[in-house]
């Protein structure tokens, strides 16, 4: 009897420290929808801040943040999925195709604010772009290469062999043979990775630091050459560099960051599991 | 040209776009490497190595400026320690519960909340622990400021947590079925099952998974520097405010200039994070492979 007893004991431990991980979600959530959802207005996301920040809305950092995403996906996905189809339908199982392999992870694991050192020795001060969108841009969109190609990876190794074996021996060509037969069908996994790494790209703060982030400008950029607001950095300015901000204003700026992010992973998360049910091979 | 060599001509290009996209994996970490060498390296015509990884003050804007990282490398040590201490056996013990324990419907929701919380930026995560842990440990332990290298633990725990639960669930789960049955064959409980047999064929995995979310943490920039105090000072009690590698760099380019030694050695620091990262990396994904074999 005592085994029994012992796994009912070792059961709820186990049960305990699973919710121990995932409380943290829904009282994180709660507690900024709770006393940011006050701050909410269509005057708070559709305007400019006014008196130095303690008034008006946030609307250079949303769209500051919205053109920074962009502008990392459109560098990283063709990239991405180029190196994918590399990795996938072209190399073999060689020295060098390991050391691309050994470059994602560790591309993976750069910490953020390596990635913005980066950034600012590279594209700011090397290519002289000056702390800009494409600055903060491009290096989102190396951070979150990774993501796409992992992503890419096994959308691709998930489509069966004889998907292409069947269209080369039709005398389709290789490149047909990925374009027409593979591709098509690892699509809605290459796009679960897109919108990853857009809500990764769209929630990072340290790499946009010394690219692109400007700590209060109140109007809208108008060049890739520009400084923009971005919310990540926004939310950080608010809430430990400028005193006597109302405490919704900071929650709600949190609201508005997080239901963002949310979404986006919330959609690849739907996303993947129907590809994975509707899969018909 | 024949619409067929056009084509041929075409499909060239597409390859060898396709082959340079995979050398630009290769490329980029190199690059990140030679730009912070770049940047970083004239701070050692001033400033000997050892003097910078063992010189115990960090006064980068005094005269003349001190740039001995120690404090930093003992702020980071001891955040990372704490966050381990909490994260390690909450993480898999949740990674147990999840792919062996839960009903299947529980596990797919499990996996979606443990993914979000994966997801939520780290200055959220940053702004929160500031304001409700923070208070909450400055009067639990009656000390006058809440913002201490604990805090900064336990904000981090939850952040290394989705990486060492999701890995080691994978590793967890690629345990052969015939190992379980086996062990039940045998008459043993569900549970001896579970932690005798199932974790232990695990372990290459889970070593793996407990290294990444360790790299996480030492990555881990906006979060930290919200929630940890600053103080650039060698930590004599887990409760005192520290200052890690990484939010020195956050917090002090702002100010420094470019080109001069305060700048060089911020960039240095990033050799620093950026090796210990590369190791840590490394070495997991050494244990990753051989859990899969």
């Amino acid at each position: 009897m005592s085994a029994r007893l012992a796994q009912k004991i070792a059961f709820t431990i186990l049960l305990l420290a699973t919710l121990l991980v995932v409380l943290p979600v829904i009282f994180i959530l709660g507690i900024i929808v709770a006393k940011g959802a006050s701050a909410i207005s269509w005057e708070f996301l559709f305007s400019m801040p006014r008196d130095g920040m303690t008034a008006g809305g946030i609307f250079p950092a949303v769209l500051g943040t919205l053109y920074l995403v962009l502008g990392a996906v459109l560098f990283a996905v063709p990239l991405g999925v180029l190196a994918a189809v590399y990795l996938v339908e072209y190399s073999s199982d060689n020295w060098f195709s390991r050391l691309v392999k050994l470059a994602i992870v560790n591309l993976a694991g750069v910490p953020s604010v390596v990635y913005g050192l980066f950034g600012l020795g590279i594209f700011v001060t090397f290519f002289r772009f000056g702390a800009s969108i494409l600055s903060g841009s491009l290096t989102l969109g190396i951070m979150i290469l990774p993501v796409i190609i992992t992503s890419a990876r096994e959308a691709l190794e998930s489509v069966p062999r004889h998907f292409r074996t069947v269209s080369l021996s039709l005398g389709a060509s290789r490149w047909q043979t990925i374009r027409h037969s593979v591709l098509p069908h690892a699509l809605p996994g290459i796009l679960t990775g897109m919108i990853l790494g857009l809500g990764r790209a769209a929630g990072e703060t340290a790499p946009i630091l010394f690219t692109v982030a400007a700590f209060y400008l109140p109007r809208l950029p108008q060049s890739v050459f520009d400084q923009t607001m971005a919310l990540p950095y926004h939310l950080y300015v608010i809430s430990t560099q400028v005193p006597g901000i109302a405490e919704n204003v900071r929650y709600g700026t949190a609201l508005v960051l997080l239901t963002l992010v949310l979404l986006l992973n919330l959609a690849a998360i739907v996303l993947r599991s129907r590809f994975r049910r509707k899969k018909k091979w | 040209m024949t619409p067929n060599r056009l084509r041929k001509l075409k499909e060239w290009f597409i390859e060898k776009a396709i082959l340079l996209s995979g050398v630009f994996s290769v490329v980029f970490v190199l690059l990140i490497f030679l730009f912070l060498l770049r940047e970083g390296f004239s701070l050692f015509r001033g400033e000997s190595v050892g003097d910078f990884l063992f010189g115990k003050s960090w006064y980068p804007i005094s005269d003349p400026p001190r740039f001995g990282i120690l404090p930093l490398i003992m702020g980071s040590l001891l955040v990372t320690l704490g966050a381990a201490a909490i994260s390690v056996p909450i993480g898999i013990a949740a990674a147990l519960f999840i792919a062996e324990i839960a009903p299947r419907r529980l596990k797919e929701g499990l996996k979606a909340g443990i993914e979000l919380l994966a997801a939520i930026p780290s200055v959220v995560i940053g702004f929160i622990g500031m304001i409700t842990l923070g208070p909450w440990i400055k009067n639990l332990f009656h000390i006058p400021t809440g913002l201490t290298a604990l805090t900064g633990s336990v904000t981090l725990a939850f952040m290394a947590m989705p990486t060492i639960v999701s890995i080691a669930e994978d590793a967890i789960t690629a345990v052969p079925r015939q190992y379980r049955e086996a062990a039940v064959a045998m008459g043993a409980t569900k549970w001896q099952t579970t932690w005798r047999i199932v974790a232990r064929a695990a372990r290459p995995g889970m070593v793996a998974a407990v290294m990444l979310g360790i790299g996480r943490v030492i990555g881990e920039t906006m979060a930290v520097m919200m929630v940890t105090g600053n103080a650039a000072m060698i930590p004599s009690s887990i409760l005192q405010p520290v200052r890690t590698l990484t939010a020195t760099i956050a917090a002090e380019m702002g100010e420094s200039v470019q080109g001069g030694a305060h700048y060089a050695a911020l960039f240095a620091i990033g050799i620093v994070l950026f090796i210990i990262t590369f190791l840590i990396n490394g070495v997991a994904d050494i244990y990753l492979h051989r859990s899969r074999r």
